[in-house]
C-alpha cells in the first residue's frame, strides 16, 4: 500500500509542473516563487530540527562498543571501534559517515538444515554507498550552474564522471549509478519480506523521488535537450538574488526543478534528516571513556535511598551475631 | 515448554514476513514468552506507581484513569531529557540492517522483534502526538492512535528484549533498541507494569543491599560454605572481611555468585586468587550487589540501587573499588554509575598493590574490572598455573552482551583463560566480541515462566556452541557473567547438550597453585581431577559435586 | 552535556556549504552567455541560415555533429552540405567553423559558461590555431 500512495504522489507532483507551467504567469511560481520557498523550508527546517535536537541533552555517555577497550597498556586497543580520545571518535565518525563502516558488518541470518548460519551481506552496504556518493557527486557536478565562471575542479569531476566518452552529451556514470543503486534499494524494499514489513510510505516516497528527480534529469541531458545556456542564465539568476522568469526552457526542466523542491521541503520533516541525526548519535559520537573522565548530566537529581544506618538499623542483631563490625553498638 | 517442544521442533523458524501490515496484527500474550505480573509488594517497597494484583494475562490491566496523559507527559519528558531518544525517533530510514540481528527475531520470526519494529511499536506513538506529518496524515506518515492495546504490545515486546545491543552494532546511524526498551520499560513501571521476576529482586536489593535478598549474616555463612569446600580442596584456610573500615580494596560482585552453582564457584575462585595474593581487601554486606536490576525498570531507580557502592566506598574509607565478573552489571559501572553517584573523588587512582600498575582507564571512577586487575597480574608473573588442571576441559568463552557492547572487554578474559588452560577455542567470529550473541535471559528475563522465550532468544548462542562442541569437543562455556553462569546451563542442556558452564576465575582458581596448598585432586566443583591419583581415596564426593 | 558549540559549528558548515552558490553570487552580473555571430563569413552569406533553424542548434548541435561524424568518417557519405546556398564539406572544421570561424566567442562562449568541454578538440583545431 505505501509503495502505490507514495507513487502517487511522485506522479502527482510531476503532473502539477508539467501542467502547471502551461498556465499564463505560473513560470515565474513554479520557477522563482517555488524554489526559493523550498531552500528556505529547507535551511530553516534543518536548523530548526538539529536545535531540536540539540536542547535535549545527552545525559550519559553510551558508547556502543565494538571492539576492545583501551586498558592495559600491553593489550591491543581498538581505537577507532572503541574510541578512548575525541581523535579516535573523529576518526570512527568519518569512517561512518563516508565508508558506511557499521553497515560493513551486515550479515545475512538464515535457518540452514536446523542450524543459524551467517552469510556476508555487503550488497546494502555497496548499493547504500553507491547511492549516497552518486548523489553527492551529482550535486557536486551542478555547481557547474550555479558558479560563473566554473572552477576547474567542477569540470575534473565531470571529465572524470564521463571518463567513458559514451555518447553525446557523453555519458555522466554518476547519474546512471544513482537510479541503478536507488532502484536496487526501492527493488529490496519490495522484494525482502523482511523490509517490505517494515516499509512505511515514508520510505517509498523519498526514495521514487529522488529517482524521480534523476530520471527527469537524464532525459533533459540526453533525450528531450532544453538550451542549457539559458538554464543557466536562470539559476545565476536565482543564487546571485535577481531572479528572472526562464524562458524558452522545456517543461521537462520545471519537472526536475519541482520535484527538487518537493524533495527540499520534505527534508526536514523526515527521515532524511539522518544526514544531520548520523552526527548526533550518542553510540557513535563518544568516547568509551567514561570510567577515565567523569560525563556530567545536566539534569542529575538527588534521589531517595537506602542509607547504610537504616540498613544496620534493621540488621543490626544479626551482623553482630555474625561478626560483622556495625557502626553503632 | 523446553520439556515439551524439543530442539527440532523449536527451529522451525519463518523468516517470511507476513503481508498483512503490523499494525493491524493485535498482540497475542503466547504462554512461555512472557513474565509474571509484578505482585504489589515489590512495587510498594520502592515506591513504584499503581501497585496492584495484575496479569498479563488478563483483559483488564487495572491502568491508572489517567494513564494516557502519563504515557504521553512521560513521552515529552525523555524526548526533552534524551537526545538519544529523540535522535532515534526521528532518523531511522528502515534500512532493516537491524532486522535479523536480534536473537529474538531469530530464535521466534515473529517480526515484531525486529529491532526496527520493536522501535516502531514506539515511533509510531511519537509521531501521532509528537509530530507534525504524523498527526496530519495519521497512518500515512506511521502514525497511530495510543491505546491499551499499544500498551500491552509494548509490554509483551520491550520484554523481548534483553537491551544486548547487538543491532546498534549493525545499524548505520548507532540506533540502539536496548536505549528505547528501557525508555519504553521506564515508561510503562509509571503505569505499574512490571514484571515479577525483576520487581522481586529490586526490592530486595533496595532494602537488603542484593537481588536474592540475603541478609547479611546469610552472606557470610554463604562464604563459609565456600570456604569450607575450598579449605577441603587445598587444605588452606581463608579469612575474608566483612564491612572492614580501612581496607584498601572494597570488593564487590554479583550476589549470584554467592548462592547457586555454577557462579559460587566463581566466587571461590575470587576468595582464592584475593587470598592468595594477601590483598587488604573486603567484602560488604550493605553493597552486596554488583548487579543493578534497577537497570531494568528505570534510570532513577538504578541510581538509587547503585548509591549503596559509592556510599559504602566512602564510609569504609577504601582507595579503591574492584569489581567480580558481571554482564550489566558493568555497563551500569562503565557507562552509568560516575555520572548518576559519582564524583568519587574521596578514594584514589586505582593502583594494583601487587604490580604497581595504574588503572589509568579507571582514574575517575576508581572501579577495576577483576579481569583488568587479573590480567595485569598474569602478565607480570606474579601469579603460579598448573593448567593441566583444566586439561578435561575444552573451553570457549562467550561474551556477555554488556561487557562486549557497553564496555569492550574481550582480550582480558581470553588471556586469562589461555594462561590456566591448554584447550582453548573460539566460536564463529560472527556470534563472538562485538557480534556476539545474547544468553537470551539478561535485562531480567532469566524468569522460569518464560522459557520457551528463553530457548528460543538462546537459539544463536546454542547453535554456536553446538558447533564448536562438535568440531573441537568443547565441553566448557567459560564467561564473564552471573546471568549468563545462572542461565546458560539450561540453555545448554537443550542445544548443546554436554556442555557446562563456568565463570572465568572458576578455571583460574582450579589452575592457581597457592602456597601450601595440599595435592591437589578435586577441582571446585568437588568433582576429582581426572588422572590425578586421590591418595585419601574417598570417592563420596563425585556425587555431591554435581547440581 | 549538550555539545552546543560543537552542534552550532556543524551547522555553521552546513549552511557555508549550502548557501554557497548565493553568497559567492552576491553582486554578480549574473550575466548570460551570448555566442557571437559576428564573422566576415556569416555577413557574406546571401541567406542568414544554419544547416538547422537556431532553436534546434542550441540544443541538439552535438548530435549533428555526431551523425556527420558517423556518415563521413564510418560510413564515407561525404556529400555535400548546402547552407545559405553555400556548398560546404560535411565537417566541423570545414563546414560549421567555415562560417562560424570565431571559435572563442562563438563555441568557446557557450561551453565554458556551462561548464562543457566537449572531446572535439582533442582532435580537431581551430582554423587560426594551425596545426601541432
Amino acid at each position: 500500500m505505501g509503495i502505490f500512495f507514495s507513487f502517487s504522489v511522485v506522479v502527482a507532483l510531476t503532473v502539477i509542473a508539467f501542467a502547471g507551467v502551461w498556465i499564463p504567469g505560473m513560470q515565474y511560481f513554479f520557477g522563482v516563487v517555488i524554489p526559493y520557498l523550498a531552500v528556505l523550508v529547507f535551511l530553516v527546517g534543518v536548523v530548526l530540527k538539529v536545535a531540536k535536537w540539540g536542547r535535549s541533552p545527552v545525559p550519559f555517555r553510551i558508547p556502543t562498543t565494538c571492539g576492545q577497550q583501551q586498558s592495559l597498556p600491553w593489550i591491543k586497543h581498538s581505537k577507532y571501534d572503541n574510541p578512548q580520545t575525541t581523535g579516535q571518535v573523529i576518526i570512527r565518525m568519518v569512517l561512518e559517515v563516508f565508508l558506511f563502516r557499521s553497515l560493513f558488518r551486515n550479515l545475512r541470518t538464515e535457518m540452514n538444515d536446523g542450524r543459524v548460519t551467517y552469510g556476508s551481506d555487503k550488497i546494502l552496504w555497496l548499493a547504500g554507498l553507491l547511492f549516497h556518493i552518486s548523489f553527492f557527486i551529482v550535486l557536486i557536478r551542478h555547481l557547474r550552474f550555479f558558479i560563473e565562471p566554473v572552477p576547474s575542479f567542477i569540470n575534473m569531476i565531470d571529465a572524470l564522471d564521463g571518463f567513458v566518452q559514451v555518447g553525446v552529451p557523453h555519458l555522466l556514470l554518476t547519474g546512471v549509478l544513482l537510479v541503478a543503486a536507488g532502484g536496487y534499494l526501492l527493488f529490496r524494499r519490495i522484494n525482502n519480506s523482511q523490509v517490505r514489513h517494515i516499509s512505511l510510505p515514508a520510505d517509498y516516497f523519498p526514495l521514487l523521488l529522488i529517482i524521480g528527480i534523476a530520471l527527469s534529469g537524464i532525459i533533459m541531458r540526453y533525450f528531450v535537450k532544453v538550451d542549457i545556456v539559458s538554464v543557466k542564465a536562470f539559476t545565476l539568476g536565482l543564487v546571485s538574488l535577481r531572479p528572472r522568469t526562464p524562458a524558452g526552457i522545456g517543461a521537462i526542466f520545471y519537472i526536475h526543478l519541482f520535484l527538487i523542491s518537493a524533495l527540499l521541503v520534505y527534508f526536514p520533516f523526515s527521515k532524511l534528516m539522518h544526514m544531520g541525526g548520523v552526527f548526533l548519535s550518542p553510540t557513535r559520537n563518544l568516547a568509551n571513556n567514561n570510567r577515565e573522565v567523569r560525563h556530567v548530566n545536566p539534569w542529575n537529581y538527588d534521589v531517595k535511598v537506602h542509607s547504610y544506618a537504616a540498613y544496620e538499623d534493621e540488621f543490626r542483631e544479626k551482623m553482630k551475631e555474625a561478626g560483622i563490625p556495625v557502626e553503632k553498638e | 515448554m523446553a520439556k515439551e517442544t524439543t530442539p527440532e521442533e523449536l527451529v522451525n523458524v519463518d523468516y517470511e514476513a507476513p503481508k498483512k501490515d503490523w499494525t493491524e496484527t493485535p498482540v497475542e500474550f503466547r504462554e512461555g514468552m512472557y513474565c509474571y505480573g509484578s505482585r504489589p509488594v515489590y512495587l510498594q517497597e520502592v515506591g513504584f506507581p499503581n501497585p496492584r494484583e495484575w496479569s498479563p494475562a488478563d483483559e483488564d490491566w487495572k491502568l491508572p484513569e489517567n494513564w494516557k496523559e502519563i504515557v504521553l507527559t512521560a513521552m515529552e519528558e525523555r524526548l526533552s531529557k534524551y537526545r538519544s531518544f529523540r535522535v532515534f525517533m526521528d532518523i531511522c530510514v528502515r534500512c532493516g540492517a537491524c532486522a535479523d540481528k536480534c536473537h529474538f527475531y531469530i530464535g521466534s520470526g515473529d517480526p515484531k522483534n525486529m529491532p526496527v519494529l520493536r522501535a516502531e511499536l514506539i515511533r509510531s506513538i511519537y509521531r501521532k502526538y509528537f509530530t507534525i506529518g504524523g498527526k496530519l496524515l495519521g497512518k500515512r506518515a506511521g502514525a497511530r492512535e495510543l491505546t491499551e492495546d499499544v500498551i500491552k504490545e509494548w509490554w509483551y515486546y520491550f520484554y523481548q528484549c534483553t537491551e544486548c545491543r547487538r543491532c546498534s552494532v549493525f545499524c548505520p546511524y548507532g540506533i540502539d533498541q536496548a536505549e528505547i526498551t528501557m525508555i519504553g520499560r521506564e515508561i510503562l513501571n509509571l503505569l505499574g507494569l512490571q514484571t515479577d521476576w525483576i520487581g522481586g529482586p529490586v526490592a530486595n536489593c533496595y532494602k537488603k543491599g542484593n537481588h536474592l535478598g540475603l541478609e547479611p549474616h546469610a552472606i557470610t555463612s554463604n562464604i563459609e560454605y565456600l570456604l569450607d569446600d575450598i579449605e577441603e580442596i587445598t587444605g588452606i584456610t581463608i579469612e575474608p572481611s566483612f564491612n572492614r573500615k580501612g581496607a584498601e580494596i572494597l570488593f564487590v560482585t554479583p550476589s549470584g555468585d554467592l548462592f547457586g552453582d555454577p557462579g559460587t564457584y566463581t566466587a571461590m575462585g575470587y576468595l582464592m586468587l584475593l587470598h592468595e595474593l594477601g590483598l587488604d581487601y573486603t567484602w560488604s554486606t550493605y553493597a552486596s550487589e554488583g548487579g543493578n536490576f534497577g537497570f531494568f525498570t528505570s534510570m532513577e531507580m538504578a541510581k538509587r540501587l547503585n548509591y549503596k557502592i559509592y556510599a559504602e566506598a566512602k564510609r569504609l574509607g577504601v582507595k579503591w573499588i574492584l569489581g567480580g565478573e558481571c554482564g550489566h552489571m558493568w555497563r551500569v559501572l562503565n557507562q552509568y554509575m560516575d555520572t548518576w553517584n559519582g564524583p568519587a573523588d574521596f578514594m584514589e587512582e586505582p593502583v594494583s598493590p601487587i604490580t604497581g600498575t595504574k588503572f589509568e582507564n579507571a582514574k575517575s571512577t576508581k572501579m577495576v574490572h577483576i579481569c583488568e586487575f587479573t590480567a595485569d597480574l598474569i602478565k607480570h608473573n606474579k601469579l603460579k598455573f598448573d593448567p593441566s588442571r583444566n586439561d578435561h576441559l575444552n573451553v570457549t568463552f562467550h561474551d556477555s552482551c554488556n561487557t562486549a557492547r557497553g564496555m569492550g572487554i574481550f582480550d582480558e578474559p581470553r588471556f586469562i583463560i589461555k594462561n590456566v588452560c591448554n584447550n582453548f577455542f573460539e566460536m564463529s567470529s560472527d556470534a563472538t566480541r562485538e557480534k556476539t550473541f545474547c544468553c537470551g535471559s539478561g535485562s531480567g528475563l532469566n524468569a522460569g515462566e518464560n522459557i520457551e522465550l528463553r530457548m528460543r532468544g538462546g537459539m544463536p548462542r546454542g547453535h554456536a556452541v553446538k558447533r564448536v562442541q562438535e568440531k573441537y569437543g568443547v565441553n566448557m562455556l567459560a564467561n564473564i557473567c552471573a546471568i549468563d553462569r545462572a542461565v546458560l546451563p539450561p540453555l545448554m542442556d537443550y542445544w548443546a547438550p554436554g556442555v557446562d558452564v563456568c565463570g572465568t576465575h572458576e578455571l583460574l582458581a582450579n589452575a592457581l597453585v597457592m602456597k601450601g596448598e595440599i595435592k591437589r585432586t578435586q577441582d571446585l566443583r568437588l568433582e576429582d581431577l581426572p588422572g590425578v591419583e586421590d591418595d585419601d581415596d574417598d570417592d563420596d564426593n563425585n556425587e555431591e559435586g554435581g547440581e | 552535556m549538550y555539545n552546543g558549540g560543537k552542534i552550532i559549528f556543524g551547522l555553521i558548515i552546513f549552511l557555508a556549504i549550502v548557501t554557497f552558490p548565493f553568497y559567492s553570487n552576491l553582486g554578480g552580473s549574473a550575466k548570460k552567455a551570448m555566442p557571437s555571430l559576428d564573422t566576415p563569413e556569416i555577413y557574406a552569406l546571401a541567406t542568414k541560415e544554419c544547416v538547422r533553424s537556431g532553436e534546434y542548434m542550441k540544443k541538439e548541435h552535438m548530435k549533428v555533429l555526431d551523425e556527420w561524424r558517423d556518415e563521413v568518417v564510418r560510413e564515407g557519405k561525404r556529400e555535400k552540405i548546402s547552407v545559405g546556398g553555400t556548398e560546404l564539406e560535411k565537417s566541423l572544421q570545414n563546414g560549421c567553423m567555415h562560417c562560424h570561424s570565431n571559435k572563442e566567442q562563438f563555441c568557446t562562449e557557450c561551453h565554458k559558461y556551462a561548464g562543457i568541454d566537449p572531446y572535439c578538440w582533442d582532435c580537431h583545431f581551430d582554423r587560426g590555431e594551425g596545426r601541432l
